[in-house]
């Protein structure tokens, strides 16, 4: 009898290691993402002078296996359907000056290669930060004579991930140096540091306190924006950035500002500048 | 999105007798039909309810999907190759109309 109820202590403890170091493990995953066994992307690196965190991890080493598996194989990646769509539109004439973005810029392939990784960008015209989005918008209107796109209209979302795919695997580095970025960095850190809503969360309370940990079944990251463009499970669609950060203010049960307002710009800015030196994934996969 | 897009991936090479990897993606939102629109009617299901893949005339894989399968649906299968010949890929929508497209392959 003793031997029986020996062994099954040993196996009840067995089973709560098991599960201890892989069903309920915790932090990012050490492994490396290689997309198509060529393409090595930078997803683990130092932080930017006065970042608060050490280590700047993509939301990447968060996922599921399955998940991470998805974005190591361009074939795989259902966001690479939107970067061919976002080809098309760059190649497609539209508006009242009967041009493309390639009746200007020509290829795409080489024109945009690095741009993407370099946004939001200081726009002195319009005295504020510019992100893709509104820069695609502006070059519709004044140079295409056509209708800027509505906020995340299908067009948009694939030529954006078209735009920001080109610089897949280039490090993110923003230019605060411009116009009067430091002031909008700032305003961006102030929303980041701020609690809002009924449940009186902050962007840092999930991405910078409790990276690594579960909120209910979901396993928070650090909440990098390199990969945005994202094509995100859930939505079985691609995400834009101002769509993710209305769904995580609103799921502080606070109201969202609207998209591409100020306060969302400056977001942008000190968000994408704390994912400063991780590659460009778009279209990465999330859960 | 625009009109549903097949890709597949096919090696251009194989020995006789060898097992390929096939991989295919079709661009389909898989419209399940369970879900409503803002003024609260049903959208109609559409989905793509069958997969079949040919080899030189002959049924390599087949499958019938469900309104649970997720949107852009991926499909790898394998196959055994003893002739060179044509691989046909064939979704099948709702709607009736079929996206097909073909890719060739050398045994040597």
């Amino acid at each position: 009898m003793a031997k029986i109820y020996k062994t099954g202590v040993l196996l009840a403890g067995l089973l709560t290691a098991g599960m201890s170091s892989a069903a309920l493990a915790g932090g990012p995953v050490d492994e490396k993402l290689v997309i198509d066994d060529e393409l090595e992307i930078i997803t683990r690196t130092a932080a930017p002078e006065g970042h608060p965190l050490d280590e700047v991890i993509s939301g990447w080493h968060y996922r599921t296996e399955e998940t991470r598996a998805l974005e190591a194989d361009s074939f795989q990646n259902p966001g690479m359907l939107y970067v061919e769509r976002g080809e098309e539109i760059w190649n497609t004439v539209e508006g009242d000056a009967g041009k493309s973005c390639a009746s200007c810029h020509g290829d795409g392939e080489e024109f945009l290669k690095g741009i993407g990784a370099n946004y939001p960008k200081w726009n002195a015209d319009a005295n504020k930060p510019f992100n893709l989005e509104l820069q695609v918008d502006q070059c519709r209107e004044e140079n295409m004579q056509a209708k800027p796109y509505k906020f995340d209209a299908a067009d948009q979302k694939a030529l954006v991930t078209y735009i920001k795919h080109q610089s897949i695997g280039m490090p993110v580095e923003i230019d605060l140096s411009q116009g009067e970025m430091q002031e909008w960095w700032k305003k961006g850190e102030e929303t980041y540091y701020t609690r809002t809503g009924q449940l009186n969360l902050a962007c840092a309370t999930c991405h910078e306190d409790y990276n690594g940990n579960y909120i209910r079944a979901d396993h928070l990251s650090q909440g990098n924006v390199n990969g945005f463009p994202t094509y995100r499970l859930k939505q079985s669609a691609m995400v834009s950035l101002h769509n993710r950060f209305r769904g995580c203010i609103r799921d502080t049960r606070a109201e969202f500002p609207a998209a591409f307002s100020d306060e969302l710009m400056a977001l942008e800015v000190y968000v994408t500048w704390r994912g400063t030196g991780l590659s460009v994934e778009t279209p990465a996969v999330r859960q | 999105m625009a009109a549903p897009k097949p890709r597949v991936k096919v090696p251009k090479k194989a020995s006789k007798g060898e097992v390929v990897t096939l991989k295919t993606l079709i661009s389909h939102p898989m419209e399940s039909g369970q879900r409503k629109d803002k003024q609260g009617n049903p959208i109609p299901r559409k989905i793509i309810n069958k997969f079949t893949c040919e080899y030189n005339g002959q049924v390599v894989f087949s499958c019938d999907m469900d309104p649970a399968v997720s949107a852009n649906p991926y499909l790898e299968f394998t196959a055994k190759v003893e002739d060179s010949g044509t691989f046909k890929f064939t979704w099948v929508d709702d709607d009736g109309s079929a996206y097909t497209t073909e890719k060739k392959l050398a045994v040597e």
